[in-house]
């Protein structure tokens, strides 16, 4: 087991396409590191140039003690589960677990002994003799990732593993990766475009953003403050309310006249934008205490919950998130306030957090 | 291998729609379907047949008029001359069939070894100009053979390739690579990379890799691109008979030609020697069918 150390990878394919700008990450031993950011941000390049499968253009990459920029993926001792599983199609799933073992060269009898437990883990003992086309896409996940374990490598490496599969499987199977990683402790960088996913996952997350790294913390860190407008856009469903505001009266004060509490040490001379979770705002009774007049302009019903999207002060539209059991009807007059602590507010101009 | 084979290149989809379209039309209509095939079967295969009963008739039948159908003596004595020479030995025509052996057989296998490999590497790496240098390899079938068979004569006979089997070997050999490389490089695309990624990650070098993992994958297509390597080799007609001039080096081709063209033309010695001639493409051809449909149905393979 190991850590893994990034430092200014940069990658351009020979086409031109640069796909990771600038790259540093720093994985600590045992740690479910979780890499997520939208389509084409440089994610599975970022984990090719560690596995050895993509040379970095330039920048370093360390697992453990080791220097690997030179080794081939083959001694890098890392194992690796893909979006498409590329389970070998004419072996049976226990030659396919078997298949890393016997490269290795193990003798017979460990070899047994060590596809037995990884068929043990994920459960496959009935499958162990069917080819990959006469299993389900769950099943073909779960032997793509029991043959990343019978390796025992430094470190696993997942690319979307769970992409393939439909909601039920998928929330099932994230239980599973994550019981799994923290029974084995071996490191792991999971890379995935779903915030669900990576929430639920990660114990701690790097957002990706046109190959450069926009943040990198705990879950909660992210959720509750994100380091630049990319970040508050992008984690969350619905996202952050991005609300201009102006400082006055040691207050932040958006036209429209909702007050927000101000976060310390606020920058002045400024374009300033706070961003508000739609479940920090409130909507109310009409001329309810601290609120300000509002019209609701749609209600999503999700059963759980109800996403109002509430217009206030005119043109100046927000999400807020309520209980099922506080009910108006579309197009009613309303009051609107903000009920949390202070939220993070950003520069438009940089936009990056200021506060 | 075969079963392999077979699941590498799931012909779902195809197999699911025929019975379907059976089902459409009624009974009188695949009566009607029936006859219409049958007629243009009896059309297209008429001079198969007919070159069938010309090997096994007396020579005066094949002469006689009105033609005999049916009512012939069956004689195998033109089968026998295609393989016996008058006097006894070997005849021309069975050196002739050997030699067609040979260098079909070596031709096809050398463009295979060469461009199996070529049509891998384009497909997995980037190579600068790619684009550019699948259209030159391309565009060396653009012209007919015939119009480089006066340059390719003076070379051979410059550096001594002049009617020798290994002459026409190498040509043949040429004109089936950039084929090969083409028709491959399909193959190869519909392969998943990541096999060889994860077996690189396994503890193998991507050459392993490629043998190991893709090579299996990639058979069925092989087959197929080496039968149809193997067809043009076997059947070609230009450069054996410009380029080869003996009866020890002639492939069948030009050897069968040159029956035709004396003062009596020995029609059932002719029509037996084709039968000859065509049969063992066909047996091939019947053997990897299969693979030869995966071949024309290249791109219908479902990842
Ligand atoms: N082999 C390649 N040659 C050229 N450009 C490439 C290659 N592979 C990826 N790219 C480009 O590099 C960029 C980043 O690709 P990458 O696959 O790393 O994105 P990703 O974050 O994994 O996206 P996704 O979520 O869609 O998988 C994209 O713009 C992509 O088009
Ligand atoms: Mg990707």
């Amino acid at each position: 087991m190991a850590g893994i150390e990034v430092t200014a990878l940069h990658k351009r394919y020979p086409d031109g396409t640069v796909a990771v700008e600038h790259v540093d990450l720093s994985i600590g031993d045992g740690e479910l590191f979780v890499m997520l950011g939208p389509s084409g941000c440089g994610k599975t390049t970022t984990l090719r140039a560690i596995a050895g499968l993509e040379r970095q253009t330039t920048g370093d990459i360390r697992i453990g003690d080791t220097l690997v920029n030179d080794l081939p993926p083959a001694e890098r001792d890392i194992a690796m589960v893909f979006q498409f599983y590329a389970l070998y199609p004419h072996l049976r799933t226990r030659d396919n677990l078997a298949f890393p073992l016997r490269a290795e060269g193990l003798p017979k009898s460990e070899v047994q002994e060590r596809v037995d437990e990884a068929a043990r883990l994920m459960r496959l003992g009935p499958l162990l003799d069917r080819r990959p086309h006469r299993l389900s896409g769950g099943e073909q996940q779960r032997v793509a990732l029991a043959r990343a374990l019978v390796r025992r490598p430094r470190a696993f490496l997942m690319d979307e593993p769970l992409t393939n599969l439909d909601a039920e499987l998928r929330a099932d199977m994230r239980t599973e990766i994550k019981h799994l990683q923290g029974e084995l402790g071996t490191t792991m960088v999971y890379v995935t475009h779903d915030q669900v996913e990576a929430m639920s996952l990660g114990h701690r997350i790097a957002i990706l953003n046109k190959g450069r790294v926009e943040q990198i913390g705990t879950p909660l860190e992210v959720y509750d403050r994100p380091a630049s407008l990319f970040c508050a856009a992008f984690i969350g469903s619905p996202p952050m309310n991005l609300i201009e505001v102006e400082v006055a009266d040691g207050k932040l004060r958006s036209q429209g006249g909702l007050v927000l509490t101000p976060p310390p040490n606020l920058p002045r001379d400024r374009r300033l934008v706070a961003g508000v979770r739609p479940e920090a705002l409130e909507v109310t009774e009409p001329g309810a205490e601290r609120s300000v007049p509002a019209r609701v302009v749609s209600a999503e019903w999700l059963g759980d919950e109800i996403i109002y999207v509430v217009d206030y002060g005119g043109q100046r539209e927000v999400r807020v998130r309520m209980p099922p059991t506080v009910r108006f009807a579309a197009d009613a007059p309303v009051g609107l306030r903000h009920t949390g602590g202070p939220p993070p507010v950003y520069d438009v101009s940089t936009e990056e957090l200021v506060a | 291998m075969a079963v392999s084979v077979d699941e590498a290149v799931a012909t779902g989809p195809a197999r699911d729609r025929t019975p379907s379209a059976r089902r459409l039309g009624g009974r009188g209509r695949s009566v009607l379907e029936v006859v219409l095939l049958t007629v243009l079967a009896v059309v297209m295969l008429f001079p198969v047949l007919w070159m069938i009963e010309t090997s096994i008739k007396e020579n005066r039948d094949v002469y006689a008029i009105p033609a005999k159908f049916f009512n012939f003596t069956v004689t195998m004595d033109h089968f026998k001359d295609v393989f016996v020479a008058p006097g006894g030995g070997r005849s021309a025509l069975s050196v002739a069939f050997l030699n067609s052996v040979l260098v079909a057989g070596v031709s096809t296998a050398l463009a295979t070894v060469l461009g199996v490999p070529a049509a891998w590497a384009y497909s997995r790496f980037s190579v600068k100009a790619k684009k550019d240098q699948l259209f030159f390899i391309l565009s060396t079938r653009f012209m007919p053979p015939v119009v480089v068979v006066i340059p390719i004569f003076l070379m051979y006979r410059q550096v001594g390739l002049i009617d020798s089997k290994l002459g026409l070997i190498l040509i043949y050999a040429a004109f089936n690579v950039p084929f090969t490389i083409w028709m491959m490089k399909g193959f190869v695309d519909e392969v998943p990379a990541e096999y060889e990624d994860a077996a690189m990650l396994d503890g193998y070098t991507r050459m392993q890799a490629f043998w190991r993992f893709t090579l299996p994958l990639l058979l069925p297509g092989i087959a197929a691109t080496a039968v149809f390597a193997l067809i043009f080799s076997w059947n070609e007609f230009v450069f054996a008979i410009f380029l080869t001039s003996s009866d020890g080096v002639r492939t069948a081709p030009p050897a069968i030609a040159g029956l035709i063209g004396g003062t009596t033309v020995d029609w059932g010695l002719v029509a037996a020697a084709s039968l000859v001639f065509a049969l063992p493409v066909l047996i091939f051809a019947y053997l990897v069918r299969k693979h030869l449909v995966a071949g024309v149905t290249l791109g219908a393979v479902r990842r």
